[in-house]
């Protein structure tokens, strides 16, 4: 099924949340995964795996390092699901 | 080169009776055990179905999200290291002058076959990318060092169950050598898992008193059928007793000297007269200068396997001589179980505080002595130790024939 952008990035949050502590409404569109949000390169990894199961997607390892900001991963998610 | 004496201003402990240091040394003094029955469903079809967890699971005083990206040895070793950290008082240390030494037995065993189970059912994909830094054995020691911000070293000294002394013996060598100023060291473990149950019970190392938990662990008496296995962690603060009294510490005891040796006997078995435990021993004592008239007590190995202990007591009666009727003898494995890596850490804080407080912990369990023991170990009621300054041992040996003796004296 289809989800929206809006799914998507409350789905996201949840998972970021999870995963580093970040507050859930401090994941927005606009923010670097890395920079802004605590998540290094193997949170993103787990980040990735969390966001496949949620969604029912498919993340390529060589597709997590182009995820730079939330707005990527929302994206990637919405185009591919 | 530091001449002024290595001592201990912090304690940081978790183990299966209690969730700090205080907690844990009134259950030792009151002769309490830790040893339960395992209730989960994987134990149902183990032969040994008893072991000694930590008394207050990290979960109830760890943050969720740090506790998820470090194995249950690694939380353990923190929460001791925050205790210890927090008991030492204002450190304030050069961080290229601190440095972290946290030992191992095993290592991140839950990790590592947690991630052995997902890779079996779901795929290689879903293998944790934090396995590696979780399991790896030196993963405590890190986080520590990260936690506390120490640049001066990290090291994690794996020498199965007397890992936790040599920690503790590298952290008073580090000093004494100039290496570094303040060393947190210790040892951790968290190997209540079926895997190591079964590989230990079928090295018929463990007690399968499985009736009685709270009688399973009888270091000496003549009933004794094995250990049981614990978990836990214990940290300690070192530095210079000068260091320490300028900046106005509380100096618990100083770690006088260490004595490391090798069997080359057997993988696993104790030499049976404890050749390599006594020169252990022997050594300790001659790196700290003292006579063997000077111990007044010992907290033994004493894992209440009936070869091991009898050698331990063959190897305490070789070392010391005449003067072995003189010394107390604890064997608080009777009430922790058996911390593997983390054993010579814990029993290294209560030797400390019976020589600060003056007072040696009972060996609960010890109905009918074995006649080969031939020890004055303290049962009942706790023992009070002699005024003055005053010395002790801590034994802790290890599968591989690994012998370490730590010499503690009190510091007035």
């Amino acid at each position: 099924m289809a989800y929206t952008e809006q799914e998507i990035l409350s789905g996201l949050a949840e998972i970021v949340n999870e995963i580093v502590g970040v507050p859930a409404s401090e994941v927005q569109p606009d923010k670097s995964f890395t920079d802004d949000l605590d998540v290094d390169s193997l949170s993103m990894v787990e980040v990735a795996m969390a966001a496949q199961d949620k969604f029912g997607v498919t993340i390529p390892d060589e597709e997590i390092k182009n995820l730079k900001t939330v707005g990527d991963a929302v994206g990637y998610i919405a185009k591919s699901s | 080169m530091t001449t002024s004496p290595i001592v201990v201003t912090g304690l940081g402990a978790t183990t299966p009776v209690g969730g700090d240091v205080a907690a844990t040394w009134s259950a030792l003094l009151a002769g309490k055990s830790g040893v339960v029955v395992l209730t989960e469903d994987w134990a149902a079809e183990l032969p040994v179905r008893i072991a000694a967890p930590v008394a207050v699971d990290p979960s109830e005083v760890m943050e969720r999200v740090q506790a998820r990206r470090l194995d249950r040895s690694g939380q353990l070793a923190l929460i001791a290291a925050r205790e210890a950290w927090a008991d030492a008082g204002a450190v304030d240390v050069d961080p290229e002058r601190l440095a972290v030494v946290v030992a191992s037995g095993i290592g991140g065993v839950h990790t590592l076959l947690s991630n052995y189970d997902l890779l079996k059912e779901k795929g290689p994909r879903r293998v944790s990318p934090l396995a590696i830094p979780m399991l790896m054995p030196n993963g405590p020691a890190a986080s520590v060092a990260l936690e506390v911000g120490a640049r001066g070293g990290v090291h994690t000294p794996v020498s199965a169950c007397s890992s936790g002394a040599e920690a503790m013996a590298y952290g008073l060598n580090m000093i004494r050598s100039g290496r570094v100023d303040v060393v947190i060291a210790g040892g951790t473990e968290a190997a209540i898992h079926p895997l190591p149950l079964a590989a230990f019970a079928n090295m018929m190392a463990l007690s399968r008193r499985n009736d009685e938990p709270t009688r399973a662990s009888r270091p000496y008496d003549k009933a004794r059928d094995g250990f049981v296995l614990g978990e836990g962690a214990g940290m300690v603060v070192l530095e210079s007793a000068e260091r320490a009294t300028r900046r106005g510490a509380r100096i618990y005891a100083e770690v006088a000297g260490a004595g490391l040796t090798s069997d080359a006997h057997h993988i696993a078995q104790p030499d049976p007269v404890g050749i390599g435990a006594t020169r252990a021993m022997t050594e300790a004592l001659a790196d700290a200068n003292l006579r063997p008239d000077q111990v007044v007590h010992i907290n033994a190995h004493a894992t209440s396997t009936p070869q091991g202990d009898v050698a331990e007591a063959v190897a305490i009666r070789n070392a010391l001589g005449e003067a072995a009727r003189g010394a107390t003898i604890s064997a608080t494995k009777s009430m922790t179980g058996h911390l593997l890596g983390a054993a010579g850490a814990v029993e290294g804080i209560a030797t400390i505080l019976a020589l600060h407080h003056r007072v040696a912990p009972p060996t609960i369990n010890l109905d009918d002595p074995d006649d080969e023991v031939r020890l004055d170990v303290v049962r009942g009621e706790p023992r009070e130790l002699p005024d003055g300054t005053i010395a002790a041992l801590n034994n802790s040996f290890g599968f591989g024939g690994h012998n370490v003796a730590v010499a503690l004296r009190s510091y007035a």
